[in-house]
């Protein structure tokens, strides 16, 4: 269906949703890679304006995939929950915005609406929100997820420790482990990016990992984040796998070059579900996306980066993830170019994942050829803990030497919890504290030289002294 | 400054161990004065690799010098800003240099050798002459060997092109890669078997890290000649290569100590 809007004298046409939602997008260099971007300022605010009157039934009418050719399109229709959607079905995208802003709309109203919220919906009212009001709705997102501890919890911000190595050498991962947890960081997960493909070495790694967890009674869980048919291949052979991570699309053909599809992501979840090794919850899977990965797999049908991504939530959302992340600067200045673009992707990202129901963190992140540095990642860091963010990246000093990008730090993680009193999940909290790591009034406290981390080393590193 | 505004971390022996940013210690919970610094060094000599000049001229001339013959090319993307907003154009050649390979006398070549900036032009600066003397030291004596082609503004696609208008049987593309905070000068090298437009990702090998922090000049020109040499008899590169050069003996012995660049 063609959609109109004239600005004075100018009459602007968009042929399809699609298209108006792409045009409506604030700049961001990737949908102008892809050629789905308005041409000028005037268009896009057309398009706006044109998007604002767009009643939200439309876009249970016109899909922007058709139903037949794509499964996460088919996923999105056929879970979508009319009863939670009727006490917004009578909203355009317009009134959207101003609903989700009202006083009236809490934490338990959009809990109780989420389900009926498609990605399309969320990402449409995105494009008419400033970034105050993605920060402000999605403070009011209340979405808590467990495993071995209480993830998501209103007043905390998780921290994924991430240690990696570039060749995956057992003692450097076990050092950053230990430089971490000392830190206080490591309670939405201790994940690790493997450089091997390896089965025996991968299984080495979950073993690694399961030794701090259980040596020390560390209430968290571990992950691996290789592909997700690896994973089902190491739980047929008895490793401790916790999380099963994959990272997912919003388009079937973009998952397909992914190498997974739905039935794959279930299979594991069973298997997962099957080892039952949480202790107070059994969110078992862990999903990265971001903006782009559709378009860099030429499988984004002329839709917008964002719109892309959100979709992508909706995969997130059928598997009850315990932690769902965008890796927002990570994809490059093709896509996000700068500083700017970044922030204004991340805050989108968070703001539609906690509206459709999902645990959602951020890596914070940039590359060396993007116009971006730590001050950048400072802003956008403070700006999605104040909406209320899931979790951020602990890397030592910030530098990932294996991934070649900088995200955020344990440093980093500190800050913010010091500056808007924030607090990590309930059980590691106390964990840390009876370790001595963390004092009574909640700050990192010098750490002994007998401390026990230091003292009782892992294998790894007892071998190497 | 002060070492007693520094709270130190008691772990700073577990440095050994990685070359990760651990033990930084703390000024209150923030990093110290000395650790914004040498982040930030090493963020200025990343973004400098990122945009310094690709100086092919100076290349060519030291190439020369060292009895290499070559040619310069370069791809459709005019600057570095559109060369990083629009991956596409530093894909393909712009149509002088395009037409430039379509008029050259020699084709044919059993291994054409391409260097591009990529996204780093100080790892080509740096090591893109060694790893050529080193490769050339190491191939058969019967391989017919191409000029070496400098690439500006260039992504690892632009191989394909250049491949098919020189018509060589294997092509490898020296890159510089996406610099780290900790790897500035990394070069690639990218293996494509019978290179033409539209060649996947899936169809080339790569060798990652060459510098001499990580994969020196002659394990790296071992594994490119390892790799083109099976390229050759299986008809094929990618995935379906896969890289076993550490279990041959290639009858050489390992140089470790190479003159720095």
């Amino acid at each position: 269906m063609p959609y109109l809007h004239t600005i004075g004298l100018e009459t602007y046409h968009f042929s399809d949703l699609k298209t108006l939602m792409a045009k409506a997008t604030p700049a961001r260099s990737g949908d102008f890679l892809a050629g789905v971007a308005a041409e000028t300022y005037a268009e896009r605010m057309a398009a706006r304006m044109c998007l604002a009157d767009v009643p939200l039934k439309r876009f249970l009418e016109e899909l922007l995939i058709p139903y037949e050719d794509d499964e996460v399109t088919r996923l999105i229709m056929d879970k979508h929950d009319a009863t939670a959607f009727a006490e917004i079905a009578h909203l355009t995208v317009g009134d959207f915005r101003n609903w989700l802003l009202s006083d009236t709309t809490d934490s338990a109203t959009l809990e109780r609406v989420a389900l009926g919220i498609t990605p399309e919906m969320a990402a449409a009212v995105s494009k008419l929100m400033r970034n105050q009001d993605l920060i402000l709705v999605a403070r009011k997102c209340h979405v808590t997820t467990k495993f071995r501890n209480t993830i998501g919890l209103p007043g905390h911000l998780s921290v994924r420790l991430q240690p990696n190595h570039p060749t995956d050498d057992p003692r450097g991962i076990a050092a950053s482990i230990i430089d971490g947890l000392l830190y206080g960081s490591g309670d939405a997960v201790i994940g690790i990016n493997p450089a091997t493909d390896s089965i025996p070495a991968l299984i080495d790694l979950y073993y690694l990992v399961d030794e701090f967890i259980t040596g020390f009674n560390i209430p968290t869980q571990s992950c691996i984040l290789t592909h997700v048919t690896n994973q089902i291949k190491v739980m047929e052979k008895g490793a401790p796998v916790d999380l099963v991570f994959q990272s997912i699309a919003g388009t079937e053909k973009a998952n397909t070059g992914f190498g997974i599809n739905l039935g794959i992501l279930r299979e594991a979840q069973q298997a997962a579900l099957a080892l039952n090794r949480g202790t107070v919850g059994n969110n078992v899977m862990y999903f990265e996306t971001g903006q782009g990965s559709a378009l860099s797999a030429n499988a984004n049908f002329g839709m917008d980066q964002q719109t892309c991504e959100a979709r992508a939530y909706a995969v997130a959302r059928e598997f009850s993830p315990l932690l769902s992340n965008t890796v927002v600067g990570f994809i490059g200045p093709e896509y996000l170019y700068d500083g700017k673009q970044i922030t204004r992707a991340g805050l989108e990202d968070h703001f539609c994942g906690k509206l459709l129901g999902l645990p959602l963190g951020c890596d914070v992140c940039y590359t060396n050829h993007a116009e971006a540095d730590q001050d950048d990642m400072d802003n956008l860091m403070t700006l999605l803990a104040t909406a209320g963010l899931t979790f951020i990246m602990g890397i030592p000093g910030a530098d990932d030497i294996m991934l070649n990008y900088q995200t955020t730090s344990f440093h980093d993680a500190l800050y913010l919890r010091n500056v808007l009193n924030l607090k990590p999940a309930p059980e590691f909290e106390l964990w840390l504290k009876q370790m001595n790591i963390m004092d009574s009034n909640g700050k990192v406290q010098p750490i002994a030289a007998n401390q026990l981390l230091l003292e009782k080393l892992p294998r790894a590193l007892k071998a190497a002294a | 400054m002060k070492h007693e505004l520094v709270s130190q971390d008691a772990w700073s022996h577990l440095k050994q161990y990685t070359q990760a940013r651990i033990s930084l210690g703390r000024a209150g919970s923030s990093l110290p004065t000395q650790e914004i610094l040498n982040f930030g060094a090493a963020h200025a000599l990343a973004r400098d690799a990122v945009h310094t000049r690709f100086d092919s001229l100076q290349l060519a001339a030291s190439l020369t010098t060292a009895g290499f013959s070559t040619l310069q090319v370069q791809s459709r993307a005019p600057d570095r800003h559109t060369y990083l907003l629009r991956p596409d154009m530093g894909r393909s050649l712009s149509e002088a240099s395009a037409n430039q390979l379509l008029d050259h006398p020699e084709k044919e070549f059993d291994l054409l050798l391409v260097v591009g900036d990529g996204l780093s032009s100080l790892a080509v600066h740096n090591h893109a002459q060694f790893l050529l003397e080193a490769v050339h030291g190491l191939a058969p004596k019967h391989w017919r060997m191409s000029p070496i082609v400098l690439a500006t503004q260039a992504r690892v696609a632009i191989s394909d092109e250049i491949g098919s208008a020189l018509k060589a049987k294997v092509v490898a593309m020296l890159v510089g890669e996406r610099p780290g905070l900790s790897s500035p000068d990394s070069l690639g090298v990218y293996i494509t078997y019978a290179p033409k437009s539209g060649r996947q990702d899936g169809e080339r090998n790569c060798i990652s890290n060459i510098r001499p922090e990580g994969l020196s000049y002659t394990e790296a020109a071992k594994k490119i000649v390892w790799l083109v040499n099976e390229a050759m008899r299986l008809g094929l590169s990618g995935v379906g290569l896969k890289d076993e050069s550490d279990m041959v003996n290639v009858g050489q012995e390992s140089v470790p100590s190479l003159p720095s660049p």
